[in-house]
């Protein structure tokens, strides 16, 4: 070991390859970050329908625009992701799907799940809009 | 539970069930339970938001003006707010370790989620009583 002691040092983070485990782990907190400055779209969202049709019709026109449409797929998997990947937060806090096996089912199942519900919303959305 | 030796606190502090920093747990239970709360709340939400792409002002104060969209609506934005609030908190307390620039950050993030939230609230409220 380079610290002469023979203990594991822990990883380095510039070298070391983070395993997919621990990426979805930093991955919870950006999409969680991300979705709260997303709120102030929310707000702006809320505050412009209770002004007057016109500001309401800028809003709706910012996020019918190219631009919108891409802040809301981002948004909508960056929720998704947050949503699956926060549930198998509870369920770990409930003290369950600990082991290594489990771990990297869930790592599957919460990015299968994030990526079809992101892909289903936006194809019913499209659909409907 | 007299039997437990190891445990060296009295048994007045065991039932309190706060440890040195006398408030316990509040903090990442809240942040659980707002999470518990946003499922539904955020299922809600998006089906809402599909079911109003492109609507028109008279569409969206129709949806507001149902006494049960107006409370999900109200419910999400104060939920969304509590649980991003906590959520930031705690980044903020990880990662900068900058004293008077933490606080800064803190104090913040607080202000302006109470602001925000305040605004959505008001926002629906108008729209349901139709100021």
């Amino acid at each position: 070991m380079a610290n002469g002691s023979g203990r594991p040092l822990s990883p380095h983070l510039q070298v070391y390859k983070l395993p997919l485990t621990a990426i979805l782990s930093i991955t919870h907190r950006i999409t969680g970050v991300g979705l709260a400055v997303g709120t102030l779209l929310l707000t702006w969202w809320l505050v412009a329908a209770a002004v007057s049709p016109e500001a309401f019709a800028r809003a709706q026109g910012f996020i019918g625009s190219g631009f919108g449409l891409l802040l809301m797929f981002g948004w909508s998997a960056a929720l998704y992701y947050h949503l699956c990947n926060g549930i198998r937060h509870l369920v770990w806090d409930a003290g369950k799907s600990f082991e290594l096996s489990d771990a990297d089912r869930n790592n599957r199942i919460v990015l299968g799940a994030a990526a079809a519900l992101t892909v289903l919303t936006w194809i019913v959305g499209l659909a409907v809009w | 539970m007299a039997s437990n030796t190891s445990d060296l606190r009295s048994p007045l502090a065991r039932a309190r069930g706060l440890g040195s920093a006398k408030d316990g747990t509040e903090h990442w239970w809240g942040q659980r339970l707002s999470a518990m709360a946003l499922v539904p709340l955020t299922i809600w939400f998006v089906f809402g938001v599909i079911r109003h792409l492109g609507a028109d002002y008279t569409a969206f104060h129709a949806w507001m003006k149902s006494p049960f969209s107006a409370v999900m609506m109200i419910l999400t934005a104060v939920v969304t707010f509590h649980h991003a609030h906590a959520g930031l908190q705690v980044v903020i307390e990880d990662y900068v370790h900058v004293e008077w620039q933490k606080l800064a950050l803190l104090i913040a993030v607080k202000f302006l989620s109470f602001a925000l939230a305040a605004a959505c609230v008001l926002a629906v409220a108008k729209i349901f009583i139709g100021a």
